[in-house]
């Protein structure tokens, strides 16, 4: 078994997202369970959060449904490896809709951080951007150093097409940071702020 | 092998429910029992065709439809129910209103044994995971129950399913003289 030397990675995930984060201020953010999630409520809680604690493999595609719904603004999925690796398909029929405002964020370590750092399968030769890539995302990359978050940041900005980030990050074990796991609080707060109103 | 079954009254009264109800996303995977709701859907301006390689994918786009206040429903064959299972956690953790609408197949006239067991499961699995199941036997009663589920979901929040009986839609042809 060749296994990917995940050891050279240089971004930190934490610093990446609340950069990611501040640049974009008015996205509306889905979040992946596990690090993902714990990654965006350490940039600061808002209500543009979406924060899935669960439905592993839909992070991407409750990104697509709100991007869908929401044309005029941007969506960004923060997101890890395996949850992104669960909805593989789920990369094809994004691409099939063809949104304008999504970018998908994958944050990559090579591992499933939440139960034991087992590695993943891009720790074993599989590459998620080259994947979307192959499902028809033009726009879908690597991004191996911190200074390329401009390039992530622009495609949120622009919107014209899906942006696909392939963010290879340190696999650091770092506290949790736990949002609220009240699902109907952070749905019915989500859509307050985007002028929808409970049942 | 899934050639497209004729036109039935009964499947315009679903895409004519789905369309009155404000559904904007349709998100399926096909059955020849949706074809027509799926054809009408890709030709209305007013509603988006969503094609999925897995139907827990439907589940999650319509959790994000809702985030967006817009109204989903997904269309899929009774095989498809197993494969959504833990994706409808989703439903009852952020009680998310749901719509779909499964073609059953393994109930009637059956040809292919392999469509049998998930189809004996449709039903009680989906209760199992908190969804309320109608079922619709009847040509002439598709648009009331499709209609009254229609409701139950985006009015009343609840997770609905209506199983649309295998009868209705009829023998396939299997062999070819």
């Amino acid at each position: 078994m060749t296994v990917r030397n995940t050891a050279t990675a240089t971004i930190d995930r934490r610093a990446f997202v609340k950069d990611l984060l501040a640049k974009c201020p008015d996205a509306l953010v889905v979040t992946g369970l596990g690090s993902p999630t714990y990654d965006v409520f350490a940039a600061g809680d808002r209500d543009k959060n979406f924060y899935l604690w669960g439905a592993m493999g839909g992070a991407s595609l409750v990104g697509l449904g709100l991007a869908l719904a929401q044309p005029e603004k941007s969506v960004i999925v923060v997101t890890g490896d395996g949850e992104q690796l669960m909805g593989i398909g789920g990369i094809a029929t994004m691409n099939a809709q063809k949104p304008k405002n999504l970018t998908v964020v994958v944050l990559d370590n090579g591992h499933f951080g939440e139960t034991g750092m087992q590695h993943s399968h891009t720790s074993l030769g599989t590459s998620l951007a080259a994947v979307a890539r192959a499902c028809g995302i033009e726009s879908a990359y690597e991004v191996h150093d911190a200074n390329d978050l401009a390039k992530v940041v622009d495609g949120v900005h622009k919107r014209n097409g899906i942006n696909f980030a392939q963010v290879f990050i340190k696999a650091d074990d770092l506290p949790r940071a736990l949002p609220s796991r009240d699902g109907v609080h952070i749905k019915n707060r989500f859509r307050e702020t985007l002028g929808f109103t409970p049942l | 092998m899934s050639e497209e079954q004729p036109k039935s009254a009964w499947q315009e009264d679903i895409f004519n429910v789905l369309k009155l109800g404000n559904i904007r996303q349709v998100a399926y995977v096909p059955d020849a029992g949706h074809a027509h709701v799926i054809r009408r859907v890709h030709a209305e301006p007013s509603m988006r065709g969503i094609v999925l390689t897995s139907e827990q994918e439907g589940v999650a786009i319509a959790a994000g439809a809702w985030l967006g206040g817009e109204r989903a429903a997904l269309l899929m064959q009774s095989s498809g129910v197993g494969n959504c299972i833990n994706m409808m956690s989703l439903l009852h953790s952020c009680r998310f209103p749901f719509l779909t609408l499964v073609t059953m197949r393994g109930e009637y006239a059956e040809f292919n044994p392999w469509q049998v067991p998930m189809s004996k499961a449709t039903q009680g699995s989906m209760e199992l995971m908190g969804i309320t199941v109608l079922r619709a036997e009847r040509a002439d009663e598709v648009a009331d129950i499709v209609s009254a589920a229609l409701d139950a979901a985006f009015e009343g929040g609840e997770q609905v399913a209506v199983l649309l009986s295998q009868s209705l839609i009829g023998r396939k042809k299997w062999l070819r003289n």
